[in-house]
């Protein structure tokens, strides 16, 4: 049994408390406390659910020396994660039922965050045949995506969200269209042109996600279940008009945005590191405001980390050759709490329903608040200020876009199903 | 820095440049030959003067040439700031020529050094003089001057300012004093 | 300043001590002994990940005249074959020993990561299409052979404006030193805008009363990629001798070179006295030699 003292509760509902926590067989048993072998002084401190990322680049099987399931879970629990969806675009690609069972039973037995694999849409990410919708569910997948590519046939994009709808999977869309994007590095606009880098203009991105929203209305037409569509890591203002007005029709397609395209723009760039090169890009301030009207306003319902470690010798390339992709899974609560709640008044239940609830509607999955009964998965979040310091990573990659920056509510206790994965002492 | 000493006055140079002119003059056996080269900065015109000055005795014209150092300082990884390069400008041939190197003050003996150097880049002459308006010993170098305008025994923390009227507006050689830190 | 990636922090007056120092080293080049001890003991290395003879022979040669000693790294080497990040090259040479590193690639930006990688001087050789500031400094230096001031001058720079890191800082260091830069070419090949200068897809406003040409060269890649068709290119913005008609008489003609003959320039143009593009290539090295000058001597080592 464990107990957690005197701390105040934080989820979807709201804040509340404080409370004692009597926490015992995987459960929430009371708020009013009682025995425990293990006694945690709340004091001052935040009880929230368990984090949940929809889109986490885990790197196995294939690319190790990036990140591995042991690291990758390990940077999640730190982080204060108790649920991550593993990106399938590794070597080879998870898109067989044997190798999303492989993944589930790796994880399972290192027994840090839970492991919930996405699984290919077609074989190989090639985007030419379907992957095996049913098989891949029924090991475990709980949503699909070609994501590492874009989803240039938008046939198959139709017939995988018709495969994927009477299974009630996700489909979930890099919404870019690759012909517009072309090799660009970095946004594309009068920055980029003074820099001297290839951009990747917004336009692919609002271009790509309207054809993609027609494609959901062509499967929403065709069947008889309901297709689910999600659009990752939105960083356009365009784009955010687009899902809007689209949930205002009632299609079925939600978004999530990350944590740096919520706390970073293109100016990042200038300084001609690679450390910032992500696709889509880094974009304009106008951008970065739009995603959070977005999140204010309920356009957009889930914040994923899309974490993506490289190795620090290939971040350290030139821009052109440097590979796209920022890891935040240790820092994106902390960075979000800092950034978005203390210093622009962003409402806390809502910044933790983005962590918690809304990617679990994503996924079809039930909310999780902190009542009795209710499945003890939760992170206790300090707001005490400390530094990031990419050097005690549990992540492989030791560097950080946000190295030095000084951010409050970090995650001090994490439990999955009432086990103790993470303790800062 | 504080001053000590007028050690010539304007009439006292202008002897001094003189009767430096008809030394060269007379240890080349005349001006044959014969070509000033002027240290950057006030060796130009103290050079400029004497060749006039030997243009009015010996009825003929001496020419002057313009040498900057700069490049063959042997302090240039040691300093702290970095000296403007200026021109130099030798509009004769120095081959088998007597050159007299011109310079106001002669201290260590660096500044001579690299300007032999330079000239050693420049050409062959066949002889070199250096001529300077005063020597303040503390050589550092076995360098040493041909013809002296004036000997001043110094001590290292005092420093010899020489004024031109071309640079200075007044012709002055004083005397100073560092200050203690 | 401690580096030469771009102009961005000189101020008008250091570019023009830099320019003056290159007028000494020009008479240097003259000598007989075309030598000076200024840089002795120092190494300077080339590191060219995009290759390049011309402008890493000047600058090889600047080194030498300079007396320093110099390190050639180039692209077709075995060790960036066999994987080597610049990275690492870098960090090598740094053990070796070099005081100035002068690199040149073709992604923007390699110059500014190498400053954060090596304690010694960076000289931009030209990273990608964004900067090529030695150019800049020779085309200026030449200019004002020719025309003694760039104040209140009008510079017309002709052809690929978007692709060329040639005109990007010629239009920042020519309008830096007082002039009008005016940059002309095909509509598809010209930048939305480009600080420093004033664009115009009509040859003749730019060529209009101009003081100085430069025409920049037509890569094949551009044609190949459809932005140009070469015949229309020629008929419409090749500089002829009847075009030049339209700047005031005498303007020089300027080319950064290697030239495409009859296309860029009327073939007899190239060849005529108004031609200053073996004056730049010559002013390359002293110009370069000023700028080692300039970013070795003074600084604590």
């Amino acid at each position: 049994m464990i107990l957690i003292k005197n701390v105040n509760l934080v989820d979807a509902k709201g804040v509340r408390g404080p409370a004692d926590v009597l926490i015992g067989e995987g459960r929430i048993l009371s708020l009013e406390g009682g025995e425990a072998s293990l006694v945690v002084d709340g004091s001052g401190k935040l009880l929230a659910p368990g984090f949940l990322d929809l889109h986490a680049h885990l790197r196995e099987p294939g690319e190790e020396v990036k990140e591995d399931l042991a690291s990758g879970l390990m940077a999640a629990v730190r982080g204060g994660y108790t649920d991550v969806v593993s990106m399938p675009n590794t070597r080879p690609p998870v898109d067989t039922p044997e190798a999303v069972r492989a993944l589930k039973a790796k994880a399972l037995r290192l027994g840090l965050a839970r492991l919930h694999p996405g699984a290919a849409l077609t074989v190989g990410q090639e985007g030419e045949r379907l992957t095996q919708a049913g098989g891949l569910k029924e090991a475990g997948a709980v949503l699909l995506t070609d994501d590492g590519r874009t989803n240039e046939d938008a046939f198959i994009l139709a017939a995988g969200l018709l495969q994927a709808a009477p299974l009630g999977l996700p489909v979930a869309v890099h919404a870019e269209d690759a012909s517009l994007r072309r090799n660009g590095v970095m946004n594309d606009g009068p920055l980029a042109h003074r820099l001297g880098l290839p951009g990747n203009p917004p336009e692919a991105e609002a271009a790509r996600i309207a054809r993609d929203l027609e494609v959901l209305r062509y499967a929403l037409r065709r069947s008889k279940a309901t297709p689910r569509l999600h659009v990752q890591h939105l960083s356009t203002r365009r784009g955010v008009e687009l899902i809007r007005e689209a949930r205002r029709a009632g299609l079925p397609v939600t978004a999530e945005a990350t944590p740096h395209h919520l706390t970073l723009t293109e100016e990042a760039l200038k300084g001609f590191d690679p450390i910032f090169k992500v696709a889509p890009p880094l974009r304009a301030e106008e951008d970065r405001e739009a995603l959070l009207e977005g999140l204010l306003d309920g356009t957009l319902t889930a914040i994923a980390t899309d974490h993506a470690p490289h190795t620090q010798a290939e971040k350290e390339r030139d821009l052109l050759r440097a590979p796209f992709g920022i890891p935040s899974l240790e820092v994106a609560f902390p960075l979000l709490y800092t950034e978005l709640h203390l210093k622009r008044g962003f409402p806390l239940p809502r910044l933790v329903a983005l962590f918690t609830d809304g990617p679990r509607e994503v996924l079809g999955l039930k909310p999780l608040h902190l009542e009795e009964g209710a499945e003890a998965s939760l992170v206790l979040l300090d707001p005490k200020e400390a530094p990031v310091e990419p050097a005690r990573f549990a992540s492989k990659a030791r560097y950080s876009p946000w190295a030095g920056w000084v951010l409050a509510g970090w995650p001090v206790l994490t439990l999955v199903e009432g086990r103790v994965v993470h303790r800062v002492e | 820095m504080r001053f000590k000493a007028e050690l010539m006055n304007a009439e006292e140079m202008r002897r001094a440049l003189y009767r430096i002119a008809h030394e060269i003059v007379e240890a080349n056996k005349g001006v044959e030959g014969l070509a000033l080269v002027g240290i950057h900065t006030r060796g130009i015109p103290l050079a400029k003067r004497m060749a006039r000055f030997i243009q009015e005795f010996e009825g003929q014209e001496v020419p002057v040439g313009i040498l900057d150092i700069t490049l063959y300082r042997d302090d240039l990884s040691e300093i702290g700031h970095r000296p403007q390069v200026r021109e130099t400008r030798i509009p004769f041939d120095l081959t088998n020529r007597a050159i007299v190197l011109v310079d106001d003050v002669l201290y260590t003996g660096r500044t001579a050094r690299a300007a032999l150097d330079a000239l050693m880049d420049l050409g062959r002459p066949r002889r070199i003089y250096l001529a300077v308006l005063v020597d303040r010993g503390h050589r550092e170098l076995p360098i040493r001057a041909d013809f002296v305008g004036k000997n001043v025994p110094t001590a290292k923390n005092e420093v010899v300012k020489v004024k031109v009227a071309e640079v200075d507006g007044e012709d002055r050689v004083e005397l100073w004093e560092k200050e203690e830190a | 300043m401690r580096h030469l990636l771009d102009f961005e922090g000189w101020s008008r007056a250091d570019l023009e001590s830099v320019l003056d120092t290159a007028r000494v080293m020009r008479e240097v080049l003259e000598r007989p002994v075309k030598k000076v001890p200024a840089l002795q003991g120092f190494t300077v290395a080339t590191v060219f990940f995009e290759p390049s003879t011309r402008t890493r022979t000047s600058f090889e040669l600047a080194a030498r005249r300079m007396s320093a000693d110099v390190v050639s790294f180039a692209a077709q080497s075995s060790s960036l074959q066999k994987g080597e990040s610049y990275k690492d090259t870098l960090l090598t040479l740094e053990a070796m020993g070099v005081d100035a590193y002068v690199i040149r690639a073709d992604a923007a930006g390699v110059p500014h990561q190498a400053t954060r990688w090596v304690k010694g001087v960076v000289v931009n050789g030209g990273d990608g299409q964004r900067a090529h500031p030695t150019q800049a400094l020779l085309d200026a230096y030449t200019l004002l052979e020719a025309l003694g001031s760039l104040e209140g001058k009008k510079i017309a720079i002709v052809g690929d404006i978007l692709h060329s890191r040639v005109a990007r800082s010629g239009a920042e260091l020519f309008s830096l030193l007082g002039a009008e830069v005016w940059c002309a070419g095909p509509p598809s090949l010209l930048p939305q805008s480009l600080p420093g200068a004033r664009l115009t897809p009509s040859l003749e406003e730019a060529l209009e009363e101009a003081d100085a040409v430069m025409a920049l060269r037509l890569q094949k890649e551009r044609m190949e990629a459809g932005l140009i068709n070469l015949e229309d290119y020629i008929a419409r913005y090749q500089i002829t001798e009847r075009r030049l008609g339209l700047a005031k008489p005498q303007a020089p003609l300027l080319h950064p070179g290697p030239m495409n003959r009859d296309v860029e320039l009327e073939g007899t143009l190239a060849d005529s006295p108004r031609s200053l593009v073996n004056r730049q290539v010559q002013n390359g090295v002293a110009v370069r030699m000023a700028v080692l000058y300039h970013l070795l001597v003074g600084r604590e080592r």
